[in-house]
């Protein structure tokens, strides 16, 4: 696991999971999996864009693009490249 | 063909899937007034049945409450059935500037503005106040009325973790540079009956410059010393600026609701909010009964009093009997089954001892955490509890559930 992806997980897990029971890995499914929902996505947005010093548009940032941790690294990539 | 085949076919594969999941809900025909006791014929066609009413909001017992009735059969004969109109075209009558006046001062904000519902106030007052410029922060459990007015409103959507101060404070600090920040929350929250920490959430919204905005709906009348609410509760009262409550529960149990708080904020609901602009007035016959309730519960703290003795009775008579209960001090006692099917059959098998509750399950409350939502009232005397008690106690020792624990009765049940 990357950097990248250890401070995601690390957000997400902070940020979205409830008890210590749960466990999630780079391609758990977030959004479709019940643990984000879409209003909770705007926290993730805004310190992704923080944190990365990047500016990710409304129409960017859907629940499809949000779904795992390693997607969510993707588009961080793309928007650091640009 | 105004109704094709397919998407006929299509609607009905939709209820099927909703039946197979064992989500359909069924509903049980009341053929009396609201109550301890009601009588109740379910399923559709089975013969009539007493039972103890142990999950309505009547946490007052004023649904049905002789005054209030008299107050509405006199609205009735003098302001009419209805009024054919919205507020603002022909729709408002003294009563309703009444009303509102009266409400303010119970729950001694600085003005109201009714609503046909609570839901359609949580629909209207976001979108009212708020623009694009601004944040919503609301608690994770909040009810799903308010969810929908969120979705409404331009304002940028965020949530904290339920009742997580830490959290909601990182909130705060992530969204500094906004507008408004709205810290919005129930009073006390529907499924688990535990109430939002006002006291700290008010803090921390003078801290950073946020309003606060709470749906008292199953807090209203009755917590606090002199029912006026969660904000009572928690020593905060003129604190809140936005409150939202429904006159469907405590306050009488038919319907209408409204939002109370700032000047500005209820004026900007009165000029703006789409459900109030857009629906009928609040029928004469409810405000007149609700101006009854609010006189009622103005003069005498009696009733709350009444239900405060009730539910600690019956918490503890559960407790005593070995039921595993959700922690809480509302008049909301969940009585933890944890297996949705379990749940159902504890359900059923209280109704044929004569008690009516409610299993509640995913997706209503979380997997692994179906329960039975019981609600006390000022309505049941101790011999309603008690008859209930010992229902609840024959059906829980059927299911070999006193005395165990959570971990016990999920390796019992499963999930």
């Amino acid at each position: 696991m990357d950097d990248m992806q250890k401070i995601v997980l690390d957000y997400v897990t902070r940020e979205y999971l409830e008890d210590d029971s749960q466990t999630i890995n780079p391609d758990t499914p977030l959004i479709s999996g019940g643990i984000v929902d879409s209003f909770s996505m705007v926290s993730l947005k805004r310190f992704l864009e923080n944190t990365y010093s990047i500016s990710i548009p409304d129409d960017k940032a859907t629940p499809e693009a949000f779904d795992t941790v390693n997607k969510i690294c993707t588009l961080v990539r793309e928007f650091q490249t640009k | 063909m105004a109704y094709p085949d397919p998407i006929k076919q299509t609607y009905q594969k939709e209820i099927k899937d909703i039946r197979d999941a064992g989500l359909f809900k069924q509903e049980r025909f009341i053929h009396s007034s609201q109550a301890a006791d009601i009588t109740v014929e379910f399923p559709e066609g089975a013969k009539l049945q007493p039972a103890i009413n142990m999950c309505s909001n009547n946490y007052l017992g004023l649904s049905s409450h002789p005054e209030v009735l008299k107050a509405a059969h006199e609205g009735l004969d003098t302001r009419g059935y209805g009024m054919s109109s919205v507020r603002f075209i022909c729709g408002t009558q003294d009563i309703h500037r009444e009303l509102e006046h009266k409400v303010t001062e119970f729950l001694g904000t600085e003005a109201t503005i009714l609503f046909p519902s609570c839901m359609d106030a949580n629909a209207g007052v976001f979108e009212a106040v708020l623009n694009d410029k601004d944040v919503m922060i609301a608690d994770r459990l909040v009810h799903a009325s308010i969810i929908d007015g969120m979705r409404l409103c331009k304002a940028q959507q965020d949530t904290f973790k339920h009742s997580d101060m830490a959290h909601l404070e990182e909130k705060l600090q992530l969204h500094a540079d906004k507008r408004v920040k709205l810290i919005i929350t129930d009073g006390v929250f529907s499924m688990d009956g535990d109430t939002a920490k006002l006291d700290e959430i008010v803090r921390l919204a003078e801290r950073y410059g946020a309003l606060v905005f709470v749906d008292d709906s199953h807090g209203s009348g009755y917590i606090g010393k002199t029912g006026r609410g969660t904000q009572e509760k928690y020593g905060v009262m003129g604190k809140i600026d936005i409150i939202t409550t429904t006159f469907g529960k405590a306050l009488g149990g038919a319907s209408g609701g409204c939002v109370s708080g700032r000047r500005e904020i209820v004026e900007l609901c009165r000029q703006k909010a789409r459900p109030y602009l857009f629906s009928n007035t609040v029928a004469p016959v409810i405000v007149a009964g609700v101006l009854r309730v609010l006189e009622i519960l103005s003069k005498s703290t009696e009733r709350r009093d009444k239900l405060e003795t009730n539910t600690a009775h019956w918490r503890k008579g559960l407790t005593e009997a070995g039921f595993v209960l959700k922690e809480g001090d509302t008049s909301i006692v969940p009585v933890m089954l944890f297996n949705a099917k379990l749940a159902q059959d504890v359900s059923r098998d209280l109704y044929t001892e004569g008690v009516y509750a409610m299993g509640f399950f995913f997706p209503v409350v979380p997997k692994g955490q179906a329960r039975i939502r019981t609600q006390v009232s000022a309505g049941h005397e101790v011999r309603h509890l008690d008859k209930a008690l010992a229902a609840f106690k024959k059906v829980g020792q059927k299911f070999d559930i006193l005395g165990k624990t959570k971990d016990e009765i999920i390796q019992k049940y499963g999930m």
